[in-house]
């Protein structure tokens, strides 16, 4: 217990870093807001008295508790060109970001894993060359220019995906609001066309983000298998004559997911950064769209909102992977 | 193990051990294929970058309304874009800013982050953990993230952008000397050169941070690629380099306009230039590791 106890403990002084730098990319660089809220006409005391509304000529820790108090309440700011709290937009914009982020994951595990497996298993064959290949090329390619090209022939060429407009084709009505994820919510309320579209707008995006991510669990994978089946115990079960593929299918696989456990927080931390660039190839309405929209308009608030936002699910999310690897391997907790 | 020509296996097998760690390292090299082809095409690279003023077919900046979007062609290998400018000619341009940024952020952060990082490991005290806990704090913000919002916050130049990445590469080089400098400290050499009276500065930068450097290196050459990566996707959703310079990234964004109208090459292969550099880079670092960092073999 002490361990998961001092795990949870230790993401205090991490957040409080991390609250510090947004705190510090916000307000104190060159971007004065103030300067920014009073416009480009405003006379030096009109400045300085917006300064002083704002709480801008406060000391630093007073400005920085100022902030946390805001970020306690909820209150990100507000975003200029939409003219609405920068939080009713995420809430808004959430759920289609979530729905990417889970079906890129559900694509670099399917596609991943087995990967790493077959390549294990039967190591230096055409196989797992391939598989290597794909790996290196995989870290190499840009994950818009993944997309274009996923676009361009599956779109352009092929006419087999549809246009990378959204979540939804057109004139198709989003299904019943439950959870927000409409690949979910049509699968609850039955609604076949909305699922079908809502799937196939989703396949491209989430390959792109998919193929960004699986070459290092693939590699993980690969080389945690490897070394499993040269331990002991494998050989043991070898020599009781266990057929291969339960040793393989059944105990090794079963040992060598446990490191991949720990690769999910990193490979998360992969698919947020890597969803600002995706959703806006894709015109996806997520977060990230909205945060690179926003920088065409120099619209701060968004922005800094969205990286502090994406920082903060990275450190939870890296907290969840510790507990459950915790869970899962006695021996982290009592070591 | 039965003997294999394909590339990608001799790549990974570390070399027989009796001759391996004797032999001179560009004989190990010479034996690599693929680390070789890796630093051949960045060479090949660097110096069409350098040459490029003079190598470039056309002026990458030309317009020439009369043959805009024209299609690859023998005059134009790579084809026109809307302006009826050379593309081909921008691409071999565009290396310049593409090597530059990359080259310029890991180098800032390699020496910022290694003399911080061998100081506090050799030093320690209050100044070492309050640097640690800082590592620590931007280390929890996800790379390409956390350049993004730099970028954005400090404004839209050249030189934030290779601020950004190298604040996000940093704390990286930062850790892995520590770490090694702690390790080092405590040797006998490291001893030997404290009894003889050196003084504090000189144990730290002459005696023990060469030998802190090779894994260091190693990470480096891996940055690099990265570094490329996070520039590109910058300036592709425009953060940093703007359109009229070339920039791969860039020319991607503004190729992606065209990808409507079918003119596929504008976008195709100014982002194929980003994947054959970022694989060169990446190539040199697995090659650099096999050979710089005994302990790395056959890990992959």
């Amino acid at each position: 217990m002490g361990f998961l106890l001092r795990r949870v403990v230790l993401v205090v002084p991490t957040l409080f870093g991390v609250t510090v730098i947004s705190f510090c990319l916000t307000y104190l660089l060159p971007g004065n807001p103030a300067l920014v809220k009073a416009g480009p006409l405003a006379t030096p005391e009109y400045i300085r008295e917006t300064e002083r509304q704002m709480g801008l000529d406060r000391p630093w820790p007073v400005q920085y508790a100022r902030y946390i108090g805001g970020l306690l309440r909820g209150d990100l700011g507000e975003s200029a060109s939409t003219g609405r709290p920068v939080l009713d937009d995420f809430v808004q914009r959430l759920p289609a970001t979530l729905e990417l982020t889970f079906a890129s994951l559900v694509v670099a595990l399917a596609a991943g894993i087995p990967l790493g497996i077959v390549s294990a298993v039967h190591r230096n064959s055409p196989i797992d060359h391939i598989g290597r290949v794909i790996g290196v090329a995989g870290v190499a390619m840009p994950s818009f220019w993944t997309g274009l090209l996923l676009i361009f022939v599956f779109f352009y060429k092929l006419g087999i995906a549809p246009a990378p407009l959204g979540r939804l084709g057109a004139g198709i009505a989003p299904p019943i609001h439950i959870t927000g994820l409409y690949v979910l919510d049509s699968l609850l309320t039955a609604n076949r066309t909305a699922l079908v579209s809502s799937l196939r707008q989703l396949a491209l995006p989430a390959v792109t983000l998919g193929i960004s991510v699986m070459a290092p669990l693939t590699r993980m994978v690969r080389a945690t298998m490897l070394e499993i089946l040269q331990s002991d115990y494998i050989l043991a079960a070898r020599a009781a004559g266990l057929p291969a593929h339960r040793i393989v299918y059944g105990d090794a696989l079963r040992n060598a997911l446990i490191p991949t456990v720990t690769m999910l927080g990193i490979v998360f931390g992969f698919l947020m950064a890597g969803n600002a660039v995706v959703e806006s190839v894709f015109a996806w309405p997520g977060i990230g769209n909205y945060a690179v929209t926003a920088l065409m308009t120099k619209d701060s608030g968004p922005i800094q909102s969205f990286v502090l936002f994406v920082a903060v699910m990275y450190v939870l999310v890296n907290l969840a992977v510790d507990l459950v690897y915790g869970l899962i391997d006695p021996r982290i907790r009592f070591g | 193990m039965k003997t294999s020509s394909d590339p990608l296996v001799s790549a990974s097998r570390p070399p027989p051990a009796e001759r391996g760690v004797r032999a001179p390292r560009w004989r190990r090299l010479r034996r690599d294929p693929v680390t070789l082809a890796g630093l051949c095409a960045i060479l090949l690279i660097a110096l069409a970058a350098a040459l490029a003023p003079w190598v470039t077919p056309f002026d990458p900046d030309d317009t020439n309304p009369e043959i805009a979007l024209q299609p690859p062609s023998l005059s134009h290998p790579l084809g026109t874009d809307l302006y009826g400018r050379d593309q081909l000619s921008r691409v071999v341009a565009a290396a310049r800013i593409d090597l530059l940024v990359p080259l310029c952020a890991t180098a800032i952060a390699f020496a910022i982050g290694a003399s911080v990082g061998a100081v506090g490991g050799y030093v320690g005290g209050w100044a070492d953990q309050v640097v640690m806990r800082i590592v620590d704090a931007v280390m929890a913000f996800p790379a390409f993230v956390l350049a993004m919002g730099i970028t954005a916050a400090l404004g839209n130049t050249v030189a934030n952008v290779v601020t950004a990445i190298a604040v996000t590469q940093l704390p990286g080089y930062l850790r892995l000397v520590r770490a090694e400098m702690l390790r080092v400290r405590e040797m006998e050499y490291a001893e030997a050169a404290r009894t003889v009276g050196n003084p504090t500065w000189r144990i730290v930068f002459v005696h023990l941070l060469p030998n802190c450097l090779p894994p260091v290196i190693v990470q480096a050459s891996l940055a690099m690629g990265f570094a490329l990566l996070t520039m590109a996707a910058l300036s592709f959703i425009g953060l940093g380099i703007a359109p009229p310079a070339s920039e791969w990234g860039a020319m991607t964004a503004e190729g992606a306009d065209q990808m409507v109208s079918g003119e596929w090459w504008l976008f195709l292969f100014p982002g194929l230039a980003i994947v054959v550099t970022v694989l060169a880079f990446n190539l040199i670092g697995d090659g650099l590791r096999d050979m710089l960092d005994p302990r790395m073999r056959g890990v992959r």
